[in-house]
């Protein structure tokens, strides 16, 4: 035994017994797998956390932490379906206006007062304040909170935002317009509950761990930036006793290889797989490597813009260069994980809505080399007149292999001329943004299980919208679906535009590809965000 | 010596000012700030969050704040992607760290290679160079980022001696890697510059002389060769002090140390200005102060050098 799982061990024996061992050395009690009587769970985190203030948390490891800390309204279950948080349930309004949450009377934070309407209606106007100057303050507004956009102007003081507080256990929150989904997004850290007193009395060290009141199914017990964090169960959580872990720690490790070589050790739960190694670790351990369908895409985006090349302002080259590209190539060869090849911008893991097969989608590789060559010769290349783009996309391995591999096919066959160019992060997204290219790699995850989370993306107002694709009619497409009762025609159609127009050339949809030891159960392979709850997770024994 | 000394500190303010001046445009400067990220921020948004930080004011009222700030708070500033930390934080958090797994790098760099580079000298052409020489290139070609892989393959997955990472307070089990992994490269070129400075030392004409007159060969080396021998050692060893310190981005980055390496790199990639220019400050005294101790201990090892 290594000194580390000596100490873990150690660590772990003692803070089960302090917590009573409620369901330790037991059956778990649905499926009856024997538990282990260790029931800590380690995992890896690539880069030491943004925050862990649920309003001003940004990034993915953070929000994974703040989503067991912290509970908001709703709570997503191993599917990704809402099912009630804080709020045992919830009445809309005849106008889809108007919604009002009922909260739960045994909802506790961590010192033991009762959690109340008017600590979200705090969280809430703390998360739109200028003040606060949360990076996501956008998302308020992006709920259609009433008077969002005025807060976050600084038109109007945060007390007109349009929540309130009924009573203590009901809270009720008027939006600008009806929001179909807007449920659903009460599942984001950044609608999650706030200490009042604490955040005032300790100011930013409130979330430090000998500071922190949080209201979750664990508290932050300790946490040394760079090396790890450690959360453990939350006697004071309203559904403690069905509460399986006890202890979760997640180790910074910036090394993907090492980190996989310390999980081969033992020191870890769950890593990721280092992109191309997934094939062999299947084969060598075919219990532990995992692979699941996510919800994101990767592409690549046509400068569609002023600044643009003339030769992408005709569909068909964009078609043809579209259709040149052999998916199944990049995404079993290159990415060799699981992923699915992308012939819609809307993954097929996104809730409530398949996307329609598209005829690309439908054709043989063989097929669509033969149509891609003769839109390109309709366009006006070929050997003697051949069409030659840079491709921009930012430093990493994945990537470079993919344009390398993406530009051959090209050369290859429709003679196109690729010239590859790769930048460091920031300055990548600073030259896109100011359409100073040709074609670039982008890729989107969804903020939300709808498939408007990708269409929004081209929607000729998105800021997000790099290559300046515009279309009317894609546009009032999407406008009419905010507000749609049956949304499925409306998206479909809107792929359909994409399909015809070509803005951008989907590539391949992201597959979650971890390394997971056998002995943890429930792992929500399930739920295409990843939005994963440590209370629903429980240790199997060996 | 006392007035030499408070001279080179008085240079090195302004030295220090300006490196902290052009470190502030270069980054100002460079294309992405810390707040370009993939989703863009709404212009209201970055506004506020702009104004939150002062990154609104004109560049040289920023520059002005910041001086300000440290001379009157010896406050470096917030960080901008560690929301709930500031820049002292991060210092006071990685430096330690830093400190103690490069100091004892430096350390055993240092002895093994200068003890590696004697034995070899006095018995030249003998087994015990040739082992030492090799020994030398070896770990010379060694460096950092490719020990890292090998030791943590071989300690932790196949021996699973050690833990693959962490630091837990600095307890030895966790320190071992970091400190083999930095000091390797060093140790190789530490014997190399000792063997070779020890062999002209002595070929030179006072060692035949103290020879001469018939000196055990014990006195010979260690009270009239070594000093004269180190003098290059020393001249090297202090920028790899610095370098130990600085250049362990990697020993950060495989042994997930928690040091101050990775967070300088890391901070230079996110543009997390004010955590770039406060492990800038630091670096740059430390630099100044180690090549002040340098040239002191010249003048302590040669009789020649006088201040």
């Amino acid at each position: 035994m290594t000194r580390l799982t000596g100490t873990l061990i150690g660590a772990l024996l003692s803070s089960s017994m302090l917590a009573g061992a409620a369901l330790a050395a037991g059956t778990h009690p649905v499926t009856g797998e024997p538990l282990a009587d260790d029931q800590t769970f380690t995992y890896r985190i690539l880069d030491e956390h943004s925050s862990v203030d649920p309003q001003v948390v940004e990034d993915v490891p953070g929000s994974e932490i703040v989503r067991d800390l912290f509970e908001g309204l709703m709570n997503q279950d191993e599917q990704g379906n809402l099912v009630p948080g804080v709020a045992e349930s919830y009445d809309v309004s005849d106008d889809k206006l108007t919604y009002t949450f009922h909260l739960r009377e045994n909802a506790k934070w961590s010192d033991g007062n009762p959690v109340t309407a008017q600590d979200f209606v705090f969280a809430w106007q703390r998360a739109a304040n200028p003040e606060l100057a949360s990076p996501y303050q956008w998302y308020i507004e992006l709920m259609s909170v009433r008077n969002a956009a005025e807060v976050i102007a600084g038109d109007v003081p945060p007390e007109e935002l349009g929540v309130r507080a009924v009573d203590d256990r009901t809270f009720e929150v008027t939006l600008s317009a009806p929001l179909p989904y807007f449920p659903q997004m009460t599942t984001h850290a950044t609608t999650f509950p706030a200490p009042r007193k604490v955040v005032e009395q300790f100011g930013n060290d409130w979330t430090r761990p000998e500071n922190i009141v949080s209201n979750g199914a664990y508290v932050l017990t300790e946490h040394v930036p760079q090396e790890r964090s450690v959360r453990e169960r939350n006697e004071m959580y309203w559904d403690n006793e069905n509460t399986i872990l006890d202890k979760v720690v997640a180790l910074v490790i910036n090394d993907e290889n090492v980190a996989l070589t310390r999980y081969l050790a033992g020191e870890l739960d769950r890593t990721e797989v280092p992109a191309g190694q997934f094939p062999r670790l299947k084969t060598e351990y075919p219990d532990e490597a995992i692979s699941f369908p996510r919800l994101c895409t990767y592409y690549y985006t046509f400068n569609l813009s002023e600044s643009g090349p003339e030769a992408f302002k005709d569909p068909a080259v964009r078609k043809a260069l579209a259709l040149a590209v052999d998916r199944d190539i990049v995404a079993t060869n290159i990415k060799a994980g699981g992923e699915l090849p992308a012939y819609t911008f809307t993954p097929e893991a996104v809730a409530e809505f398949t996307p329609p097969e598209t005829e690309m989608g439908r054709m043989t590789q063989a097929d669509r080399d033969a149509k891609a060559r003769e839109l390109m010769a309709q366009a006006g290349y070929g050997p003697d007149n051949p069409l030659s783009f840079s491709l921009m996309y930012n430093t990493d391995q994945a990537h470079e292999k993919i344009a390398v591999a993406l530009s051959q096919m090209w050369k290859q066959k429709l003679g196109v001329q690729t010239e590859l160019s790769n930048m460091e992060w920031k300055v990548f997204l600073d030259t896109r943004g100011q359409q100073d290219f040709d074609l670039a790699r982008g890729a989107w995850c969804g903020d939300y299980n709808e498939a408007s989370t990708f269409l929004d993306l081209l929607d000729s107002g998105s800021g997000y919208n790099d290559g300046k694709y515009s279309n009317p009619e894609y546009d009032k497409v999407l406008e009419e679906a905010k507000t749609a009762e049956d949304t499925t025609p409306l998206y479909s159609r809107a792929e359909e535009i994409i399909a015809e127009d070509m803005p951008v050339i989907p590539i391949y949809h992201y597959a979650g590809v971890y390394m997971m030891d056998s002995d943890v159960g429930n792992w929500p392979v399930d739920n295409v965000e990843q939005n994963w709850y440590s209370r629903n997770l429980y240790k199997i024994a060996e | 010596m006392i007035s030499y000394i408070i001279r080179r500190l008085a240079i090195a303010v302004p030295t220090l000012v300006l490196l902290v001046v052009a470190c502030f445009f270069m980054l100002h400067f460079a294309p992405g700030g810390p707040f370009t990220a993939e989703r863009p921020l709404p212009p209201q948004v970055l506004a506020n969050i702009e104004a939150r930080y002062g990154l609104d004011q004109p560049l040289w009222k920023q520059l002005w704040d910041y001086f300000a700030n440290i001379v009157l708070h010896f406050d470096f500033g917030p960080s901008f992607v560690y929301k709930d930390r500031d820049v002292n934080d991060i210092i006071a958090q990685g430096f330690p760290i830093s400190l103690t797994y490069g100091s004892l790098a430096f350390l055993a760099a240092t002895l093994a290679g200068t003890a590696l580079g004697i034995a070899a000298a006095i018995r030249h052409n003998s087994w015990i160079d040739y082992t030492a020489v090799s020994l030398g290139i070896v770990a010379q070609a060694l460096p950092n980022f490719i020990m890292g892989p090998i030791l943590i393959l071989t300690f932790t997955l196949w021996l699973g001696w050690l833990p693959g990472g962490g630091w837990n307070g600095g307890q030895w089990p966790y320190l071992v890697m970091p400190v083999i992994a930095l000091s390797t490269s060093y140790m190789g070129n530490i014997a190399r510059i000792t063997r070779s400075s020890m062999l002209e030392v002595l070929n030179s004409n006072f060692i035949r002389t103290a020879r001469a007159k018939g000196l055990p060969e014990r006195t010979v080396i260690w009270r009239h060769a070594l000093k004269p021998t180190l003098l290059p050692v020393i001249s090297y060893l202090g920028p790899v002090f610095v370098y130990v310190l600085t250049g362990s981005v990697f020993v950060d980055l495989y042994f997930s140390t928690g040091g101050l390496g990775q967070a300088y790199v890391s901070s230079a990639l996110t543009r997390d200005y004010a955590v770039l220019l406060g492990v800038t400050i630091l670096y740059g005294t430390l630099t100044v102060l180690v090549n002040l101790v340098t040239d002191l201990a010249y003048a302590w090892f040669d009789p020649k050098i006088r201040y």
